[in-house]
């Protein structure tokens, strides 16, 4: 049951992250090394809010997912889309990106380590283990959130654009999709979902600026296996890779910090196999 | 003529007035303090160094042979936790930019030993403030012409530490065995760091010695942000004792689930996020009953300097002090003593003064070892009488002094308490 919960609780974060990090890529080619980093802010946000403002937590997670946004919105407007078609430069651009955010953290709130209040204090018992509410609410609003996304972007015109913008770029625009401001939307809807994580996970955590680097790795790993820019592949892959997080815990006590390396195993040895990922698409195809 | 021969008199007196000012007010002691800055360990390195220097320079400063030479603090961030580099740099910096007389500070050995190194080649005395590894201190013994400017400040060594972490689970056992009547079975949590390696080793091979069974050793991450499957596992193991090793944030998440959790067992060992004031709130309360070895805390004395210092720092910057904090030790019973007893800033002459000295200090008293050979090794003497550290537990929102209550050290030595020590409690929720 133990290994159940926290599989899904990690894959379900994974999942969050990492298909709002293929949603940007997939439609704009943008590979965000800052992506963790808005995370890292809103968890920050909703700290500062609840803890120093005393504002209502639930008030508090959506003023932060706005003010990553409009963060978000920003850095593309003045850093990213000024270099788009420069790959490489923009990689580099939003490494630089997150080492700022990381630094104004550590100044404005130093490197000691903070905690946020969960919304539900408390656990239950179900077959002997114990479970905190908070992680069941969680994971209940990180489902809500992923429906959400999968209706935008199925059953709406935007979801469309959206999607075929993804797969074919230079047709898309072609067919009058203006490319730059759906890169513009889509950035937006990527950042608010990373905001988003970071304000449900916030309680289940402790916060540091350096936070948002352990699970960038982890969430290349899953849309690397997933298959780069497939939202399908990121949201399997997100869950391959929790409930092996979890595994590990549990079978190897003394090897629990190993959870991390035996998942990016796991990573390599689906892409000696098949180096597209899971559902992505083969590098010859797409040249 | 005559007026300007006045004005030339005047001019003349005025220069030799000011020639012979100068010493008393042109020149400082300048202190390098290097520590991580934007951590609470730097940011106590600072604190510490800021109230010993503000104390004795209000007093009118260091008597230095027939000046009186006020003491000027240089900051050096090193950024140890991040990067060694920059720790060498700053270093570097102090002694060829800032040209300091002493340096203070110092955490992560990784970091301290090339800093060492650096303060040697320049014959600079390097008080360290925060780095544990008896390595540091063999190389005095190995090498005494090269590092002899090397001085342990605080914490006692890695063997100390140990041995004290041993005596504290000990403590911990003895009330469970009293107040539950069952044998006691101990699980090992500690994070997988190179500090605790070796401690985990050791700690496997004691545990069993001391009467207890050991049920299982888990290893997460320093950085773990959920431990509920160790939890499960420990409570699942039967485990009543928990001998904690955590120094990262791990130790809040650990805390904060058992706590949340309700997890049967009293934690005790070394927690290092627990021995600070911000614990409770980090917790939200869960770190009940926490039990950590610890350098200060509020309302227990080891010796007459104790209180002073501890509530001086607190009425100063609102916090208890960590052993970072102990530069303050470093500059006004180290430094300051030894200099003014030989009258110069000679690091040879002080090295050789301050090596023989047996002193107070607010966390009880410092007498530099020997090794087997009778070589110097500029390390802490450890036991009653001397420096023994302390252990606190959270009570209730509060973090009091619970070792050593009652201790004795070997067969036939006296008990030892210090003043303000209160008796170690198990969680509640054991009982049932």
């Amino acid at each position: 049951m133990n290994i159940i919960i926290t599989g899904l609780i990690t894959g379900s974060m994974l999942a969050l992250l990492a298909i709002s990090f293929s949603l940007i890529f997939g439609v704009a080619r943008i590979v965000n090394i800052a992506h963790t980093a808005f995370y890292m802010v809103a968890a920050y946000c909703i700290f500062s809010l609840t803890g120093k403002f005393g504002l209502n937590p639930v008030a508090g997670m959506m003023i932060a997912v706005v003010v990553v946004t409009v963060l978000g919105l920003l850095a593309y407007k003045f850093l990213i889309d000024p270099i788009r078609e420069h790959e490489a430069a923009v990689l580099i651009a939003t490494i630089a990106l997150a080492m700022i955010f990381q630094e104004a953290v550590m100044l404005i709130f130093t490197g000691d380590y903070r905690t946020v209040s969960a919304l539900i204090e408390g656990y239950f018992i179900v077959t002997g283990v114990k479970v905190f509410y908070q992680q069941v609410l969680t994971f209940g609003v990180v489902l809500v959130i992923l429906g959400i996304l999968w209706v935008l972007l199925m059953k709406t015109k935007l979801g469309l654009a959206i999607r075929s913008t993804a797969e074919d770029r230079e047709v898309a625009n072609l067919m009058g999709m203006n490319d730059s401001r759906l890169a513009m939307i889509t950035m937006g809807i990527s950042v608010a979902l990373a905001g988003f994580t970071g304000a449900v996970l916030a309680p289940l955590t402790v916060l540091s600026p350096y936070m948002w680097m352990e699970p960038l790795i982890m969430m290349m790993a899953v849309v690397v296996l997933g298959g780069l820019g497939s939202i399908k592949g990121s949201f399997v892959a997100a869950y391959i890779l929790g409930f092996t997080e979890a595994l590990v815990v549990f079978m190897i006590p003394k090897g629990a910090f190993l959870k991390g390396s035996v998942a990016l195993s796991i990573m390599i040895l689906v892409l000696l196999l098949r180096p597209e990922g899971l559902f992505g698409i083969s590098f010859e195809e797409e040249r | 003529m005559k007026i300007l021969t006045l004005g030339w008199r005047l001019l003349l007196t005025l220069c030799i007035v000011m020639a012979m000012c100068l010493p008393a007010w042109g020149r400082t002691i300048k202190i390098g303090v290097i520590g991580p800055m934007n951590f609470v360990q730097g940011k106590s390195h600072w604190n510490g160094a800021v109230m010993a220097a503000e104390e004795i320079n209000a007093k009118g400063g260091v008597q230095v042979g027939n000046e009186k030479m006020k003491i000027e603090l240089v900051k050096a961030d090193s950024n140890e936790f991040l990067n060694v580099t920059d720790a060498t740099n700053a270093m570097e910096r102090l002694m060829t930019q800032d040209k300091v007389d002493f340096v203070v500070g110092g955490f992560r050995t990784e970091a301290v030993l090339p800093m060492q190194d650096i303060a040697m080649d320049y014959k600079k005395i390097f008080i360290g403030c925060g780095a544990a590894t008896k390595s540091l201190c063999d190389r005095v013994a190995e090498n005494y012409n090269r590092y002899k400017y090397w001085f342990r400040g605080t914490p006692f060594n890695d063997n100390y530490l140990v041995r004290t972490s041993f005596s504290h689970l000990g403590a911990g056992a003895a009330v469970i065995k009293n107040e539950l009547k069952v044998p006691v079975k101990c699980a090992i949590v500690a994070e997988k760091a190179a500090w605790t390696e070796g401690m985990v080793k050791v700690a496997e091979a004691t545990i069993p010695k001391m009467g207890f069974e050991l049920v299982g050793v888990w290893r997460p991450s320093a950085v773990a942000t959920d431990v509920t499957a160790e939890l499960s596992a420990i409570q699942k193991s039967g485990a009543n004792l928990i001998f904690t090793l955590f120094s990262s944030s791990v130790g809040i998440t650990f805390a904060r689930q058992a706590g949340e959790l309700k997890i049967p067992a009293l934690q005790a060992g070394i927690n290092v996020e627990a021995q600070k004031e911000g614990f409770w709130e980090a917790t939200k309360g869960m770190g009940n009953y926490v039990y950590t070895s610890s350098t200060y805390i509020r309302g227990v004395e080891y010796s007459e300097l104790t209180k002073p210092f501890v509530e001086g720092y607190f009425k100063r910057f609102g916090e208890v002090p960590t052993y970072t904090a102990d530069t303050h030790t470093a500059i006004a019973e180290a430094l300051v003593p030894s200099i003014e007893a030989v009258g110069s800033l000679d690091a040879d002459k002080i090295v050789a003064y301050l090596e023989n000295r047996e002193y107070l200090v607010p966390s009880g008293k410092v007498k530099y070892e020997k090794d087997a050979q009778g070589r110097p090794t500029h390390d802490l003497t450890w036991g009653p009488g001397y420096l023994t550290g302390l252990a606190g537990q959270w009570q209730d929102g509060k973090f009091v002094g619970v070792w050593p209550y009652k201790w004795v050290a070997a067969p036939g030595a006296p008990e030892v308490t210090y003043k303000g020590m209160v008796p170690l409690k198990i969680p509640p929720w054991m009982k049932k």
